[in-house]
């Protein structure tokens, strides 16, 4: 009797059990069986209010995925706030998503000493920093602040790939830099001192900055071209970026050219430079550039031009700040999917460290996602690009992971 | 030297800028002895009325004079409307409209058509005049307009009774009303004058610095600057500021200090100036009587 | 003072000492903001409400207060109360020196010469040379402190009693400054300074003591706000800033001590509420209130109660018997 009743009795318990652990839903603040609270901080105003459209973007994604009935059946409620890109104001909007609104993380903050600000403030409260819409380094430090992560390919990686460029195809040149004031212009400049090593001292001769306040940068470039330098990294803006193409050309300056990704969109940048002023320029991408003549045709932008249409259709369809936002709104779904019914802060971090080789298909063919627990770079390839004239076309390798 | 050269041609070049959103704030000035803080949002708003106009196949002189008739009307209807019912408040209450008109404009502008950069067509032909590559033939016209406008505004204020007449308005409203001037159209006029030049200034401005929301906001201090450095009456003072601000940021930030340092002391210069010379190189010294 | 008027003060300083245990976290973290810049706009108000000079570069002082905190706190290890004094001592000096030169300057040339002091400190608190004491672009992150003496309030409270206290000194010091014989030189010098300085008024004095005066509290509110916020960068203190707390003043009223409070209020919950009301452009709703309260109230939110109550009082007279 006992030799049957033991095998019953386990399957009997199993069967008891099993429905208990798969209908087992674990929620943390935020989120609940419709819905889950997605948190944003965007300088919808102020300087940096170019950014803004991010956030829009992010915000239409979403719309379309509740429409299509939300993901695992739950609606995002996505509330964003703006903090002008003032860090007191990011810290006051960080504590209302978390204290007031009780939202389950927070994702794609933008701006590095905004984050800068709320990141400790995170980490203590054990919120979730999803995607900070910056490239700084500091956002893979999975042992100190294990609650926070970036997206992008940082900046410094960035800058080290021109050095690598420079010291292997023209160790001889003499290279002028002009820089954008703040932490992004100096973490961009510090990558690519430490690209160049020992060599940085003997190889840049001349370095100049400048303030987002100023009217334009021609007084800069003035000064460049009169170092004599023959190589030029260009870390501006897109505004800037645009004058500084145009009047490093009109000037008669004519230096092998890097262009930080940030500013290397065809439709804003490029164009407004003048096509012809920007031929020879070396830059690097891991995204899309809709503007580009080679992804006219191509599927995942198509697909990318009717959602701006119906969504966003306030949106530029030239900027690629809105490609970016479709691209990271669409990773973020992938981790809220991977999560299924455990929807605590603790597992949505834990997913978000676990995304393996996943493909956002508006990033560049052979550039994957990758997060790991000791891993918190999500996008790390990068490949160099010039420009034709028309397009920027590939080239070399893949390079980072 | 090259390098020297290069420097105050191109700080001629952006002092060209300064002198012609300076000149609106003197023509404020003149007109109403305020000046207004909102005048570059109102000069990046007519202009981009204008980018819609080329935009949509207008040839770019009818765009350009239809613009500055809309600034000009948009200048009397912002006085009539919005500052006539402050006029007899403090000075600072006015200050805070313009506060409150300068952040609706560029967050309008904004949410109309968005923070991507634009192109803004220039009238002047592309080839460098004379082979001197450091100036464009852009910002060697936008500094010929702005003298062209200079001249006509200095003639009109000089040599028109109508001009005669705003001026005594804002210099003694009283004594004007008694001799049979309408102050407060003289006052509307000034305004839609002042929007009008703005408006000249955006659209010059904009080929150079290319057009968006924020075009104006670093532009705005160095004209303020330029325009009491000039003498906040004078409107050809104002013009001889903007090229003495744009020439020195230059220089001082090439060759004394470096652009670190560039807003910081080409600022204390110009404070320095001022306290040598309180009321700017060629304004009119105020004598009071006891 | 009145008897009405102390009730009311006492009345104000119980419902302020209830809130923290009565609203949020969150909430009690924006009033102590409020408070931190009360502080600040009494003291802008002294120096543009009461001794007429206009200042658009306030937030250079807000700044330099807020990184005396900082600097002591991250590089030294001062405990926090400490750094306020020292900040509020540091502003004074640089305000007064500021203010010598200024004396010659009036109306719009001051203006400029304040609003370009605003504009430069940010790149001058990147400047390479000092930025391993300024953190540069990167800012400096502060720790919050903690309640002394183990008390079972939270750290959030604490800040804001904590603020509140320095509040109600500094409120206490103005007014007296304000109401003696200072203060009535300084509107004195406001009003008509020739006449002023025909009564002995050494007006120079004066008018610099003010700017350091407004100096200090601008600091030592900036040193609070740098505490309460945790975190200080240059993007912190641009000019917006400096504007925002002109607004603060004009929208709380002029030359007066309580428009400090309604100032504040405005400038700290304001924008939130034009956001929360407008999506697409929240600015343009809060340059549409900026208007409308300059439409209602030209005389700002003090002014404007002010004209109220004499017009209650007036209305109580005129219909007493025996009245003309």
């Amino acid at each position: 009797m006992k030799r049957i009743m033991l095998p019953i009795a386990a399957l009997l318990a199993a069967a008891l059990a099993a429905p208990a652990a798969l209908a087992q839903k674990k929620y943390g603040p935020g989120a609940s069986d419709t819905e889950i609270k997605v948190g944003n901080i965007n300088p919808y105003s102020g300087p940096a209010s170019a950014y803004g459209t991010i956030g829009k973007t992010i915000a239409a994604y979403f719309k379309m995925v509740n429409e299509h009935g939300g993901i695992n059946g739950r609606k995002i409620d996505f509330i964003s706030y703006d903090d002008s890109y003032s860090p007191p104001k990011t810290v006051e909007m960080a504590r209302k998503l978390v204290e007031q609104d009780q939202v389950l993380f927070i994702f794609q903050s933008l701006g590095t000493p905004t984050n800068t600000a709320i990141h400790k403030y995170m980490n203590a409260k054990k919120v979730p920093q999803l995607f900070v819409a910056t490239g700084a380094t500091a956002w893979n430090d999975p042992k100190h602040f294990p609650w926070t992560m970036g997206w992008q390919p940082n900046y410094q990686t960035e800058a080290r790939i021109y050095a690598q460029y420079i010291l292997k195809n023209k160790p001889n040149a003499k290279i002028a830099v002009l820089y954008q004031n703040d932490d992004y212009g100096k973490d961009y400049l510090k990558g690519f001192h430490d690209g160049l090593g020992d060599k940085a001292k003997s190889m840049i001769v001349k370095e100049v900055s400048y303030e987002t306040s100023d009217p334009t940068v021609d007084s800069q470039i003035a000064q460049l071209q009169a170092s004599g330098a023959d190589t030029f990294f260009n870390i501006t803006t897109p505004k800037f970026a645009a004058q500084a193409i145009r009047k490093a050309y009109d000037s008669g300056w004519k230096p092998l050219q890097f262009l930080n990704n940030v500013s290397a969109s065809v439709g804003s940048v490029l164009k407004p430079a003048g096509l012809d002023k920007s031929v020879g320029l070396i830059s690097t991408a891991y995204i899309k550039d809709p503007t580009d003549p080679e992804w006219a045709k191509d599927p995942a932008v198509e697909q990318w031009r009717e959602f701006m249409k119906k969504y966003y259709p306030d949106g530029n369809l030239a900027d690629s700040s809105n490609v970016y936002g479709y691209a990271v709104a669409q990773t973020m779904a992938q981790v809220l999917k991977q999560c299924g019914d455990d929807l605590t802060r603790e597992n949505v971090m834990k997913q978000a460290a676990n995304l393996k080789n996943y493909r956002v298909d508006l990033l560049l063919p052979g550039i994957m996602i990758n997060t790991g627990p000791d891993d918190f770079a999500p996008i790390q390839s990068e490949q160099l690009a010039k420009f034709d004239g028309k397009t920027w076309e590939r080239f070399g390798e893949i390079l980072g992971k | 030297m090259e390098g020297f050269l290069h420097q105050v041609l191109a700080g001629l070049a952006t002092g060209g800028i300064y002198a012609s959103l300076a000149l609106a704030l003197v023509m404020i000035y003149q007109a109403t002895h305020l000046v207004n803080f909102a005048q570059g949002e109102m000069a990046m708003f007519c202009t981009y009325i204008a980018w819609s106009l080329t935009n949509a196949g207008v040839p770019y002189w009818i765009a350009f004079l239809l613009t500055v008739v809309f600034a000009f009307i948009l200048g009397v209807v912002i006085e009539r409307v919005i500052i006539r019912p402050v006029e007899n408040a403090p000075v600072l209450s006015v200050v805070v409209v313009f506060i409150g008109l300068l952040v609706i404009l560029n967050s309008v502008a904004g949410w109309i058509y968005t923070y991507t950069i634009k192109t803004f067509p220039s009238p002047f032909p592309e080839q460098p005049i004379l082979g001197i590559r450091y100036v464009s033939p852009h910002e060697f016209g936008a500094i010929g307009v702005t003298l062209v406008v200079l001249a006509l505004l200095y003639a009109f204020f000089r040599f028109t009774p109508l001009g005669l007449a705003m001026r005594a308005a804002a210099q003694n409203p009283d004594s004007s009303r008694l001799v049979g001037i309408r102050v407060g159209w003289m006052l509307a006029l000034g305004w839609g004058l002042a929007a009008a030049v703005g408006s000249v200034a955006g659209m010059m401005v904009a080929p150079i610095v290319f057009l968006d929301p924020n075009m104006m906001s670093g532009i705005l201090l160095y004209a303020f600057a330029a325009a009491l450095v000039g003498g906040v009456d004078n409107p050809a003072g104002a013009v001889f500021g903007g090229f003495l601000v744009g020439v020195l940021e230059n220089v001082v930030g090439a060759y004394v200090v470096g652009p670190d340092l560039k807003l910081s002391v080409a600022l204390v210069l110009i404070i320095a100036v001022l306290v040598i010379k309180p009321t700017g190189f060629f304004g009119r010294v105020h004598v009071t009587r006891v | 003072m009145s008897k009405r008027a102390v009730i009311g003060l006492v009345l104000l300083l119980a419902l302020a000492c209830a809130l923290p245990f009565v609203v949020s976290s969150y909430r009690t973290f924006q009033l102590t903001l409020a408070l931190v810049y009360s502080i600040t706009l009494l003291g802008l108000n002294m120096l543009t409400g009461y001794n007429g000079q206009i200042s658009l570069g306030h937030g250079a002082f807000y700044a330099i207060g807020a990184y005396c905190a900082a600097i002591l706190m991250d590089k030294y290890g001062v405990p926090y109360w400490a750094t306020i004094p020292v900040a509020g001592v540091v502003c004074l000096l640089v305000g007064f020196l500021f203010g010598l030169p200024a004396l010659r300057l009036e109306g719009l040339y001051l203006a400029l010469a304040t609003f370009a002091l605003g504009v430069s400190l940010p790149q001058l608190i990147k400047y390479k040379g000092i930025d391993n004491w300024t953190g540069g672009v990167q800012g400096i992150v502060i720790t919050k402190p903690d309640p002394p003496f183990g008390l079972p309030i939270s750290q959030d409270q604490w800040l804001y009693f904590f603020c509140l206290a320095v509040v109600i000194v500094m409120f206490v010091l103005g007014r007296n400054l304000l109401r003696g014989r200072i203060g009535r030189a300084m509107v004195a010098i406001r009003d008509n300074h020739i006449a002023a300085e025909a009564m002995g008024v050494n007006s120079a004095m004066v008018k610099s003591l003010t700017f350091g005066v407004s100096a200090m509290y601008t600091g030592i509110s900036g040193a609070l706000g740098a505490i309460a916020i945790q975190f200080v960068a240059p993007d912190s203190f641009n000019v917006f800033l400096s504007i925002t707390f002109l607004v603060g003043i004009v929208i709380g009223g002029l030359a007066s001590i309580s428009g400090a409070l309604y100032g504040a209020l405005f400038i700290q919950f304001v924008p939130n509420i034009a956001d929360d009301l407008s999506k697409a452009a929240p600015w343009a709703v809060f340059g549409m209130f900026l208007i409308g309260f300059m439409y209602l109230m030209p005389m700002g939110v003090a002014g404007a109660i002010r004209m109220g109550l004499a017009r209650i009082a007036r209305r109580a007279q005129n219909s007493r018997p025996g009245a003309a």
